[in-house]
């Protein structure tokens, strides 16, 4: 069976933010609202710091706490991919879901239902690339199938060192990082 | 050493820091606690026989939780974002989410209320509602369905006062309610504030001196189980200490302290010893402390509990 990710190369991404630009255009997000966004993780001690730029998203958990702790299955794993999808007419907007999420990466829409990256699922089963990959001006971002040995995600995580976002919170997350 | 996290997403009730629930979701978890208290100490009189002697502890109580409860319900409801969709909690029950656990819980609650008020209805009622007085006729000619109701209403109030901790705790992305002592703190305060209001409003002496004593056992079992709640966290990881030190040294410390521990659980503790000890006599001052308390409590673990997070440690 299909487990759709992303990897995401933090040494190609520049911040650029063509991928929250194409996110909101395709789907729609309503304005103050963001389904991806860019991150900058700076550590170190001056003048030996090291940034990582990451864009970010639902991480489509292999194990998703909001899925689990959904009261009516408005939040549910899509047969296609295991992509973490919300049923926005089942959903009662307790924001159960938003506040088991380590990565906060869901909010409430303005028409009052919980919503999140769907991995542009509508452009994924007419087997396209999500608009945010599809955008990238550096190619830092490639989506496809981890459990598939020969696809493109698969074969850059057994060439790179990688890591992924909290992997302590226990949510196995399907978005990778190159480092 | 730097460790710092800059973010281009600004998402309403998300950033800079989570507070996706107000003050409904505190009154409703309060309320709760309250209700499922009532039931436990109305459900042990029952099971004494209390109903004999007056209508108080199987007739008011039982209609007080009623109201308590659908207010906190309306609370919750006020919440939703989705409002229109709330029947939707109705088609299905998802056995992994406490929420689902509590709506079905809740459907449970009112006719196990309903039938406590069932088991002796004052004069002033009787005949309001004919097939009322039937069932009633029916409960009191059957003394063991008496007892079952009893038994009944200390299980399903143990239940919904369980609930509301497991409610937060069960939410693992948010390190302060990540404690399996947190469903326990809830239910022990739920049972001292249920004390504390029966204390309060009960016009029967032997009621009041049996509550004001149940009370100072909750009050020292709720010392407890801070103690375990916050010993809990503070031997975890970075980031459940970083959570509750929140409360012991951080931004909520001086509600914590001043009005959960002080005001809400130790000041009237010692008054209501004095008072069992005869040294004082009973007043309001000692429930109306716990009851606040009681109240604050979950306004503090629900709002610290949003700010507390993974990444709490580093710079946002």
């Amino acid at each position: 069976m299909a487990r759709f990710g992303m990897v995401i190369d933090s040494a190609k991404c520049v911040g650029c933010m063509d991928c929250v630009v194409a996110c909101k255009t395709e789907n729609g997000v309503p304005e103050g609202f963001n389904r991806d966004w860019i991150e900058y993780e700076v550590q170190g001690k001056y003048p030996s710091l090291h940034m990582e730029i990451r864009s970010e998203r639902c991480n489509h958990c292999n194990n998703p706490p909001c899925v689990y702790c959904c009261p009516t299955g408005a939040s549910h794993v899509h047969d296609l991919g295991g992509v973490v999808l919300i049923t926005h007419n089942v959903c009662i907007g307790c924001k159960a879901c938003i506040a088991s999420c380590p990565y906060d990466a869901r909010f409430i829409h303005s028409d009052g239902y919980a919503d999140k990256c769907t991995f542009c699922i509508h452009r994924v089963e007419k087997g396209l690339d999500p608009a945010c990959v599809s955008v990238c001006p550096t190619r830092c971002m490639s989506f496809g199938d981890l459990e598939d040995p020969n696809s493109e995600v698969t074969r850059l995580l057994q060439s790179r060192n990688h890591h992924a976002l909290m992997p302590e919170a226990g949510t196995k997350p399907c978005i990778l990082y190159l480092v | 050493m730097i460790q710092e996290l800059t973010t281009t997403r600004h998402n309403e009730l998300i950033d800079p820091v989570l507070h996706i629930w107000g003050w409904q979701i505190p009154v409703y978890l309060f309320l709760g606690g309250l209700v499922a208290g009532i039931m436990v100490i109305s459900g042990y009189l029952v099971l004494k026989g209390q109903y004999k002697k007056n209508v108080f502890s199987c007739f008011y109580l039982p209609q007080i939780s009623l109201i308590l409860l659908s207010a906190g319900m309306l609370a919750l409801f006020l919440d939703l974002e989705h409002k229109l969709f709330v029947w939707r909690l109705y088609t299905t029950f998802k056995i992994a989410s406490p929420m689902s656990w509590g709506a079905w819980i809740l459907v449970i609650i009112y006719p196990v209320l309903l039938l406590n008020t069932l088991i002796r209805i004052p004069v002033r009622f009787q005949n309001v509602i004919p097939p009322f007085d039937r069932l009633s006729a029916f409960i009191n000619k059957h003394p063991l369905l008496i007892k079952n109701i009893g038994i009944a209403n200390m299980l399903m109030g143990t239940l919904l006062g369980m609930y509301t901790g497991v409610l937060l705790s069960s939410l693992g992305a948010r390190p302060l309610w990540n404690s399996a002592m947190l469903w326990m703190l809830f239910l022990v305060s739920g049972l001292s504030s249920a004390a504390a209001f029966v204390h309060l409003i009960t016009d029967d002496t032997y009621e009041r001196e049996l509550l004001a004593k149940a009370d100072n056992a909750f009050l020292t079992l709720e010392l407890f189980v801070f103690g375990g709640f916050i010993s809990g966290l503070l031997t975890s990881s970075r980031v459940h200490i970083q959570a509750i030190r929140l409360l012991l040294d951080g931004s909520y410390a001086a509600y914590f302290w001043v009005f959960v521990i002080g005001m809400g659980v130790v000041i009237p503790l010692s008054i209501q010893l004095l008072a069992v000890n005869h040294k004082i006599k009973h007043s309001p001052v000692a429930p109306m402390l716990v009851i606040a308390g009681g109240l604050i409590l979950r306004f503090v673990i629900v709002f610290a509990g949003q700010e507390s997070h993974w990444t709490s440690g580093w710079i946002r």
